[in-house]
């Protein structure tokens, strides 16, 4: 038993509890899961994330410190890694969207062995990569998905997605690839933080919340595209969106329970996000040691806090030791 | 030392499993071997930094100031806006781990607070309870915890468990760098005068004297003296380094290591040969400065103020001088400092010329703007446009494998440089594995001033997989001598190799150049600078 993980594991429950039932029993509590909180979490979000933004960008970078993670610039017969050592500003462009779309960094896993007799050995380690990878891009293609909620006519690109991503629908109705993907990502990053002992140990309730969210999310997404009982009637949940955007908030008939469950768990983590870790979508483009050219010797940085300081000059040294110099026959500047 | 645990036993030692405690709730137990001295108050005092006293970290009473956790809070402060570093990598971690078994000390010890995540929670929770909201509100479920001396004491003991080498760094996903995590955490620690001794001591010789050793300016030149005579013995000739001269060509700046201590000295000889060889030939003009006699800036290890303040002697002595630019050494956290601090702390050195090899004409653009470069980065363009006559056979008893050096790999990128040299003075080569070389590389587990005396069981611990790898080609391919471009390296690597693979030597780069280099007028060599006889020459070195 860990704190760390059952209590956010309550809390969501507790959630899923709330919002099911009250909105089950009135339709106030019908306004108040569809449109109160909603709106209230979309501009936590936002505000939250400028501020949070604004912020890191107001702190300085005195110094350009990026880990270089390839052979440098230097000698014009020795071929640079241009972008594990970016020199130039495209170069920063290139491992920036690396970083980002693919997992750059994390894609050099290793995992660690050590052997009986203590010789270690370093075995190429691709599965939080992937895992990683998978369930960032779920999660995007999922929100994306979900556009077709907020605009009328939806775009062309919108249903080209939608129909790519419902290709297995074939055999089973309703059913989107990425909504499993995610729900099976979210799965396994939290299996591996209870299992593997080490990241189990480091573990914070922070770190464990906002999955079982996301897990609730796919996870009652799923049950109202695919359950018969639990069903919403699509029409009715694009008009409350639709009236969402246009501000003219509506409560139709045919959604209900797990609906709410939905939006309230989409909205908790809305409003969690900028509060939290989740924070990283934002603090990867400001990490000084990925989005800083290498040529650091060839171009200089500057420190807007730069101060004199006090140091031992010259001819302080030469006073302290003018004699001995003179003795050991070194020049100085004063006999 | 005496004390010092049998490999064996160290081996028997090692234990991953996690405690059932979390780590919030397992206090920080300080070991003998695993911590170095508390610093001298002389040495502190002689710099003007905070808190100057005797104390013991081993003592209950750490003797800070009053209010302590209120300097803490407002240097920890102060810095959120200093550094965007900072305040990014306290908020972005994810905990998800990649980073977690990367460090060479949580390999070599299995505990849980070395791995660099973890290291950086120490501060984080602190961070979290007096800088978040959430923090405050949900205190130890948030994971934040108040500042209180048992945390002090945990940060102290870790801090000083990390050598600042940025393998961590390089695997996280946001590049979250837990070297900049530590560096920030001593630079607090300095405020409440908790720095160590080794570290504190060379600080403040080289702050004196130009150099971490206190070596003072007439034994500088005493030393390069003997030097001149063991290279008479060798090759017959006698060489004149300058010294302090004005308007030589170029300036040469080393870690003062190498003038004091085998086998840094070998590669301190070999310098002086190369220097010697390229007047001869092509009328090049070095000079040696005893004012600015230390490469390495221990202060790095203490505080950016400090760290700049040592730094400013090179600029200032390359312009006292009058030279067109600066050469510097072999060393690792020096070329961290000049690579990616120098300029921007005390340039623009707009008193030097653009660096220009007045020999093969390159241009070294990449060191356009802090008109510094590396020795290896010029003897590499010296050797492709052939202007050294070298016999690599010269080192033939040698099998050589390249340590890459934390701060030359993952704080500048400088790996083909130094292997093409190697390759070019050497006939025998071997690369250790993948994993464990250029940006992966493994740290010596001594970096960033913990290569003291007291501590020799972490070093020990921390250095287990890179001496592994090294352990790994000496089985797979005789290697018997492990090169480097690092002082301290040559400082701490025979220690590492004596314990865990006696069969290795450590050798700098420079050495194996001077060894090979055919020099003007010299007499026919029987012996290596080390004078052990060269390859069919066992019998004529005798005599
Ligand atoms: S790799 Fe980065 S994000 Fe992951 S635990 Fe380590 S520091 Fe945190
Ligand atoms: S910088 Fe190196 S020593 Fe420090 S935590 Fe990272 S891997 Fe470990």
């Amino acid at each position: 038993m860990n704190v760390h993980y059952i209590f956010p594991f309550l809390v969501v429950c507790v959630m899923f509890l709330i919002s099911y039932f009250l909105s089950e029993a009135a339709t106030g509590f019908k306004y108040l899961f569809g449109v109160v909180i909603p709106y209230l979490a979309i501009l936590t979000f936002v505000a939250g994330v400028t501020y949070r933004m604004m912020n890191w960008a107001k702190s300085a970078v005195p110094f350009r410190i990026p880990t270089t993670a390839g052979q440098q610039k230097s000698l014009p017969w020795i071929k640079p890694n241009q972008f594990d050592n970016p020199s130039s500003k495209f170069g920063v462009l290139v491992r920036m969207l690396l970083e980002i779309l693919v997992f750059r960094s994390l894609f050099r896993n290793t995992k660690f062995r050590m052997s009986e007799d203590a010789q270690s050995s370093y075995e190429m380690e691709k599965w939080l990569w992937l895992g990683a990878l998978v369930f960032h891009w779920a999660f995007l293609v999922t929100l994306v998905r979900h556009l077709r909620f907020f605009t009328e006519p939806v775009p062309q690109a919108l249903m080209l997605l939608e129909s790519l991503d419902g290709f297995m629908q074939v055999m089973l109705p309703g059913l989107m690839l990425s909504g499993v993907a995610l729900l099976a990502a979210a799965t396994y990053l939290f299996l591996r933080r209870i299992f593997l002992p080490q990241v189990k140990y480091i573990s914070l309730s922070s770190d464990y919340f906002p999955l079982f969210l996301i897990i609730g999310i796919a996870a009652s997404g799923i049950l109202m595209r695919y359950v018969p009982d639990l069903k919403i009637d699509v029409t009715a949940a694009k008009e409350l969106s639709m009236g969402l955007v246009t501000l003219r908030p509506t409560i139709p008939e045919g959604v209900d329970g797990i609906f709410f469950v939905h939006v309230f768990m989409v909205s908790a983590l809305l409003a969690y996000f900028p509060f939290s870790k989740l924070m990283h979508l934002g603090g990867i483009f400001l990490s000084p040691t990925r989005n800083t050219t290498t040529n650091t010797r060839e171009a200089r940085h500057v420190n807007p806090w730069n101060y004199p300081v006090k140091v031992h000059t010259y001819d302080e040294y030469e006073d302290d030791f003018r004699e001995k110099m003179i003795e050991a026959g070194l020049p100085v500047e004063k006999e | 030392m005496s004390d010092l645990l049998t490999p064996e036993e160290m081996k028997a030692n090692l234990d991953y499993h996690t405690p059932h405690s979390g780590w919030m709730n397992t206090p920080v137990n300080i070991r003998k071997g695993m911590y170095c001295y508390a610093s001298n108050p002389k040495s502190v005092e002689t710099l003007g930094l905070p808190n100057a006293r005797k104390w013991n970290p081993m003592e209950e009473d750490w003797e800070l100031p009053e209010n302590w956790q209120q300097i803490l809070h407002e240097g920890f402060k102060e810095r959120l806006e200093r550094f965007r570093s900072i305040k990014v990598f306290m908020d972005i971690c994810v905990r998800c781990g990649a980073c977690s078994d990367k460090c060479h000390f949580f390999i070599g010890t299995g505990d849980p607070k070395n791995m660099p995540v973890l290291r950086a929670e120490l501060l984080r929770s602190v961070y979290r309870n007096d800088f978040t909201r959430f923090g405050k509100i949900f205190g130890k479920l948030a994971g934040a915890r108040p500042m209180t001396a048992n945390v002090l004491k945990e940060w102290w003991y870790y801090l000083f468990q990390c050598t600042e080498c940025r393998r961590c760094s390089l695997f996280c996903p946001y590049g979250i760098d837990t070297a900049e995590i530590t560096i920030f955490g001593r630079e607090l620690l300095n405020l409440l005068g908790l720095n160590i001794d080794w570290i504190a001591t060379p600080v403040a010789n080289c702050y004196r004297t130009g150099n971490h050793l206190g070596i003072q300016p007439h034994a500088y030149k005493d030393m390069l003296d003997f030097f001149v005579d063991d290279i008479e013995d060798i090759t017959g000739l006698r060489l004149e380094p300058n010294f302090n001269k004005k308007g030589a060509d170029i300036l040469f700046i080393t870690p003062s290591g190498d003038v004091f201590a085998d086998p840094g000295t070998y590669t301190c000889m070999g310098y002086m040969m190369l220097f010697h060889y390229l007047k001869e030939k092509y009328g090049l003009d070095v000079t040696w400065s005893t004012y600015a006699s230390e490469g390495g800036n221990f202060g790095f290890f203490t505080a950016h103020e400090v760290m700049k303040r040592l730094n400013a002697k090179m600029y200032a002595e390359a312009k006292r001088l009058g030279v067109k630019w600066i050469l510097g050494g072999e060393c690792g956290h020096m070329w961290r400092v000049i690579h990616q601090y120098m300029d921007t702390m005390n340039g623009p050195a707009d008193f030097l010329e653009e660096p220009v090899s007045p020999i093969t004409g390159t241009k070294f653009e990449n060191a356009k703007s802090t008109k510094m470069v590396h020795i290896t980065e010029f003897t590499a363009d010296l050797i492709k446009h052939n202007k050294l006559e070298l016999d690599p056979s010269r080192n033939d008893h040698l099998k050589v494998t390249f340590h890459d050096s934390c701060n030359p790999s993952r704080g500048m990128g400088m790996f083909e440089e130094p292997r093409y040299v190697i390759k070019n003075v050497c006939n025998h080569f071997y690369d250790m594995p993948r994993n464990t070389i250029k940006e992966q590389t493994f740290c010596c587990g001594s970096g960033s001033g913990l290569n003291a005396g007291e501590d020799m069981e972490l070093r020990m611990m921390g250095g287990l997989p890179r001496a592994n790898a090294v352990r790994h080609v000496h089985e797979k391919h005789g290697v018997n001598i492990l090169a480097n471009v690092c002082a301290v390296d040559r400082a701490a690597l025979p220690a590492l190799m004596e314990y865990w693979v006696p069969e290795v030597d450590v050798t700098g780069t420079t050495e194996l150049v001077a060894n090979a280099l055919l020099m003007p007028g010299e007499k026919k060599r029987t012996t290596d600078l080390r004078s052990e006889p060269l390859p069919g020459m066992e019998e004529e070195a005798d005599e």
